[in-house]
């Protein structure tokens, strides 16, 4: 390296080819997969094709019977993300605060985290009905008690040495909380809630499956079980198009955040 | 006149399912006013416990313990918050314990500046160097005027040419703020550089071994690591731990 600006030339470079890679291997996947598909190398019955795809999603768009589907999904792993990362994190304080209140309760949350949620589903539907409600109380199951348990986990792992000064300043609990606890964990409850926007998503497809008249994960269903695999393939890429949307506003706002903040890391 | 603090045949022990292990026995000394007194023994031999009592975060299992005057405490590590400035982690002592007037901010600020920390009053922790954070950690626990400082071996976790410089600034420090300081610490170099009085600890359960009162009134560590009385002390503490 000569100079800093061969450096800044090199890094450019570089960005500039994995991005163009990316934008490749996107656009590769999809003509492979149409081509595949028109000379009937592989079944169009049973993996559709892009085309398929677009002229269905057009036909979609054109009577707007797709936005409602997009629309209830949406707001339920919304809702669901925001209703679990909080609720968890409200809880996993008052387990902090409380030894007593979390040395009882520590079995039952491994308990309930290793139940594969899918199984509660079925209740809850029962319970809360297959409108939003139940599908929210799905989805919630599938984030809440691993957004508790890794939420614990990083208050337990709060420098010792800052806690301690805090209590040499004859600090209260509330004091240490709010100064240490959760300032120094902000980055990582960002993070908690950046991967609970892969569960609730993984929740609301679920509930939706399970029982539902609209959303994402409806048409998939119904997709696949009228054998109409274009509609499957439309409701799947849909559903990566939003989750990644979510995913990357969460991290922007993460990032704007940290650095507003000046946190370390 | 009174001393600040006095333990009297103090004795801690820790209860565990395994039983009780004994940490502390008989232990007794004071600290005088303006005085720098060290407390020297080996890795784990109960020197924290000490301080952890003075700071009430433990009791103790027998004896007594007077304390006349207000305690400050620094840290191994800064401590400083990295989510803070500088001149908020100053003022953060102040803020927990209530005491963050407009007054007591003056002092704090004042302190800052006159030991050279004034330009550095808005940058944050991670771009200061590790000496420089040592400092700051020190004028905040300053700032809430402690009369005698408990510091649990500031010195420890910086590399060796910090902490030579670092040893000479915060002996100037203390001593032009009229402190006195109770220090911890495994390091016989360390421990003759700054003290006035040294009181070595025997292995766990740590007694007092010997009381050594150093004749270097107001001589800064730098200057007495060229002294020759500082290596015939080295020599007799070096000589006292090796008998463990």
């Amino acid at each position: 390296m000569k100079s800093l600006q061969e450096y800044k030339d090199k890094k450019k470079k570089e960005k500039i080819v994995i991005l163009s890679l990316q934008i490749l291997l996107f656009i590769s996947f999809f003509l492979i997969w149409e081509l595949l598909s028109r000379f009937n190398i592989i079944n169009s019955f049973l993996f559709s094709s892009p085309s398929k795809v677009i002229s269905l999603f057009y036909s979609y768009l054109v009577d707007q019977s797709i936005f409602p589907h997009i629309k209830t999904s949406t707001i339920e792993a919304l809702l669901s993300l925001i209703i679990s990362s909080f609720s968890g994190i409200i809880i996993a304080t008052i387990l902090y605060m409380s030894k007593y209140v979390k040395r009882i309760i520590d079995p039952y949350l491994t308990i309930l985290n290793a139940i594969p949620k899918s199984a509660l589903g079925i209740i809850f539907i029962i319970w809360f009905g297959t409108s939003l409600k139940g599908i929210i109380a799905v989805s919630i199951s599938f984030s809440i008690i691993i957004t508790i348990i890794s939420t614990l986990n990083y208050f337990n792992n709060v420098d010792e040495d800052l806690i301690k000064m805090m209590k040499i300043l004859g600090a209260n609990k509330i004091q240490i909380l709010f100064k240490i606890v959760y300032p120094s964990n902000l980055n990582n409850l960002l993070s908690i809630i950046k991967v609970n926007v892969g569960l609730s998503w993984v929740g609301v497809i679920v509930g939706e499956f399970i029982a539902s008249r609209n959303g994402i994960g409806y048409l998939i269903l119904y997709g696949g079980q009228v054998f109409k695999m274009d509609l499957v393939m439309m409701g799947i890429i849909f559903l990566s198009l939003i989750a990644l949307l979510m995913y990357e506003t969460i991290n922007l706002l993460q990032l704007i955040i940290i650095k507003r903040l000046n946190y370390e890391n | 006149m009174d001393s600040l603090i006095k333990l009297d045949n103090v004795n801690k022990s820790f209860f565990s399912s395994l039983g009780e292990t004994k940490v502390l026995k008989n232990i007794s000394f004071d600290v005088n006013n303006e005085e720098i007194v060290c407390i020297l023994g080996p890795s784990g031999c109960g020197k924290s416990t000490i301080l952890n009592i003075l700071s009430s975060l433990e009791d103790i299992t027998k004896g007594e313990i007077k304390i006349n005057c207000k305690l400050g405490y620094m840290f191994q590590k800064d401590n400083l918050l990295s989510w803070k400035n500088v001149k908020d982690n100053i003022l953060f002592g102040l803020k927990i314990t209530k005491k963050n007037t407009l007054d007591n901010q003056r002092y704090a600020l004042s302190l800052a500046n006159k030991y050279g920390l004034n330009d550095f009053l808005n940058y944050y922790p991670k771009s200061l160097s590790g000496g420089m954070k040592q400092r700051v950690s020190l004028i905040r626990t300053l700032s809430l005027k402690p009369d005698l400082l408990l510091l649990d071996e500031p010195f420890s976790a910086l590399d060796a040419q910090t902490r030579l410089s670092l040893q000479d600034d915060i002996y100037t420090i203390i001593k032009e703020e009229k402190k006195s300081v109770l220090m911890i610490t495994h390091d016989i170099y360390e421990s003759i550089s700054i003290s006035d009085r040294i009181i070595v600890l025997s292995n766990r359960p740590s007694q007092i071994k010997k009381e050594i009162r150093l004749p270097f009134k107001n001589i800064k560590p730098n200057q007495r690591r060229k002294m020759e009385e500082f290596h015939q002390f080295y020599k007799e503490i070096f000589d006292l731990l090796a008998n463990e």
